[in-house]
């Protein structure tokens, strides 16, 4: 019994080593490679073990062209920060309403916010409103706002932390004490419900640090807002303008592979995935839980 | 009697009323601080349904939507005429039914051993796995890239000259692709599907697996007759939850990982994608529309009558 024990525990270490490696190796070909030579990329193409170190990838990023990297990379932190501020200042309150018994049409406004997880009107229908409605094309509005302030999800989530985990005696006996609505809700039930709010913030977070898609419809000349995964989705773009191209066999396409440079494209991958990478250890807590209570509520 | 009864009848009514008052009064401020939330799924979700009629007209960016011609079903005729249509459908069906299927398996898989193993290092296993659910799809298309390049990728420069293989052009074999976006999409996602699982399956009482070693089952006995009973409703409400939600694919997976490449469009091209390239790359409004309303009701239909099956199944995992 014991000697089968061991083996089974033996096995199952290395099978998890094998899977944590098939997770991981992607991470570490894409490090790898944009501390390679752009020669020897061009010649034993991306690696595992750099062939000739080299850290001109990110003195091109950083020193020749750091006016549009250093931009970007702002505009990356600058949209997450004013996101996850503004996302939980929307949010809380919301969850916090709904949440509350006694509630005048609790039920309807309940449903106004669950309604938006069952039907959706679709790419195009919303694309017509914030464009013709709102104008927000080429505006700081458009990378903030569409689909990624708040979701349904997150202000149920709340909300049932809100009824469930902080015991209304407590909201109570502050109401008995002539404490106000608005006090009640900012000195007493934000700070018991400061889990699910971390927690929340986080996956808002993670959202709005990872979002190509609301730049790549709405921002149309504006690239000085770009993000850096907006930048990363431009030069994607154009790998496959080239591709296509270069399948037509035309001459232009031949010079034209040579402008975006092979290892500084993974640099900036890189750039894209540090700061998640940096984070994740801290966050990391929350975010499971997170998954926990979404992944079983759907 | 009567005459005794009707004045506290009508000063009942009253001070129910004074109290509404009172009640209406003390929720004004908690309206207001709901407002901006109202507010913004007013506008991103239901100020655009009116615009779903676009569906039915032909768009004319002079004219705008609202006087763009009406046409009735044309966009429709014209949409299920093409061959795009079925390849759409057919191709979100399918890799979704695919995804549940692989996804759910390993993840379950994964669970269960993680579950069984000894050792600290199980929490490092646990953070690798899920590291990639948490990276954006513009990234995982420069991780794809870096394999699966036909000039620089480390498939074609590694991993064939080991085997004397002829290099493969993968951004322009279809064939090839659903085996690579399972695979991806595995990659991306079993960590996310382990931790739901694995906290299911801390929760199960000890004392059966401890009566069932004392009566000597194995441990394969023990994953089969108790480890998956008792994981049945979360894999059952899971599943109902991911077949309602089939006719949405992950618009992110299916337009980075195959670079939008349209010689794989036979393969790659989902309901979401075909939608934003109508919109934003060909200009398409109205057939782009057409396939927008035709996701979002029949999803609609799906959503609805999968919760209605989860609320069978387990009432408290319902939506509704």
């Amino acid at each position: 019994m014991y000697k089968e024990d061991r083996l089974f525990n033996l096995s199952g270490h290395a099978l998890m080593i094998i899977l944590t490696a098939v997770a991981l190796l992607p991470f570490v070909l894409l490090v790898s490679s944009s501390l390679n030579d752009e020669t020897a990329l061009i010649r034993y193409g991306y690696t595992f073990i750099p062939t000739a170190p080299s850290l001109f990838a990110y003195e091109w990023l950083f020193i020749t062209n750091s006016a549009v990297i250093v931009r970007a990379y702002l505009m990356s932190f600058v949209l997450t920060a004013a996101g996850v501020a503004l996302s939980l200042c929307v949010t809380t309150p919301l969850a916090y309403g709904l949440a509350k018994k006694d509630l005048p049409f609790k039920q309807f406004l309940t449903f106004f916010v669950f309604f938006t997880l069952i039907f959706n009107g679709g790419l195009v229908p919303t694309y017509l409103n914030y464009v013709g409605v709102f104008g927000i094309k080429d505006t700081f509005w458009a990378l903030l706002i569409p689909n990624l302030l708040t979701n349904g999800f997150f202000v149920l989530l709340m909300k049932s932390y809100f009824a469930t985990s902080i015991p209304s005696e407590i909201l109570e006996a502050a109401m008995i004490d002539g404490a106000s609505e608005t006090r009640i809700m900012l000195q007493i039930a934000v700070p018991l419900a400061k889990p699910i709010i971390a927690t929340i913030g986080i996956f808002v977070g993670i959202n709005y640090w990872n979002d190509w898609m609301n730049g790549f419809v709405y921002l149309i000349r504006r690239t000085d807002l770009f993000t850096i995964q907006l930048l990363l989705n431009r030069i994607m773009q154009n790998i496959q303008v080239l591709q296509q191209q270069a399948d037509l066999g035309t001459q232009a396409a031949i010079g034209l592979a040579q402008a975006p440079l092979i290892a500084v494209r993974m640099a900036m991958a890189v750039l894209g995935v540090v700061p998640i990478v940096l984070v994740y250890p801290f966050v990391q807590k929350n975010f499971v839980k997170g998954i926990t209570l979404g992944g079983v509520k759907g | 009697m009567n005459v005794a009864t009707s004045p506290t009848k009508s000063n009942a009514k009253s001070t129910a009323k004074i109290k509404q008052k009172i009640k209406w009064k003390r929720f004004i401020p908690i309206y207001l601080m709901m407002l901006p939330g109202l507010v913004f799924f007013f506008v991103n979700n239901y100020m655009p349904l009116p615009g779903i009629l676009v569906a039915f007209r032909r768009f004319n960016a002079a004219l705008g939507i609202h006087r763009s011609p009406w046409v009735g079903f044309d966009n429709f005729q014209f949409l299920f005429a093409t061959q795009d249509a079925w390849i759409i459908t057919r191709n979100t069906i399918l890799y979704n039914t695919a995804f549940i299927i692989v996804n759910t398996v390993t993840a379950i898989f994964v669970a269960v051993l993680l579950s069984e193993l000894r050792g600290k290092v199980k929490n490092f296993y646990q953070s690798a796995i899920l590291l990639p659910n948490l990276v954006s799809t513009v990234i995982i298309g420069y991780l794809a890239f870096g394999f699966l390049s036909a000039e620089s990728g480390f498939i074609n420069n590694t991993i064939l000259p080991l085997f004397g293989a002829a290099p493969i052009s993968w951004y322009s074999e279809p064939n090839r692709w659903p085996f690579i976006l399972i695979f991806v999409n595995a990659w991306r996602g079993v960590g996310y599907g382990t931790i739901i699982y694995l906290a299911t399956l801390t929760g199960f009482d000890s004392a059966y697996y401890e009566s069932a070693m004392i009566d000597g089952a194995s441990r394969r006995k023990q994953f089969l007759y108790i480890t998956l009973p008792l994981l049945k409703p979360t894999i059952v409400m899971l599943t109902l939850l991911a077949i309602g939600r089939i006719f949405y694919a992950d618009f992110g997976l299916f337009f980075q990982v195959p670079m939008n490449q349209g010689a794989l469009f036979s393969t790659t091209n989902v309901i979401d994608t075909y939608v934003f390239r109508g919109l934003v790359q060909l200009g398409n409004i109205s057939m782009s529309a057409a396939a927008g309303v035709y996701q979002s009701l029949v999803g609609f239909i799906l959503v609805l009558s999968a919760n209605l099956l989860v609320r069978k199944v387990d009432p408290d995992s319902a939506l509704l």
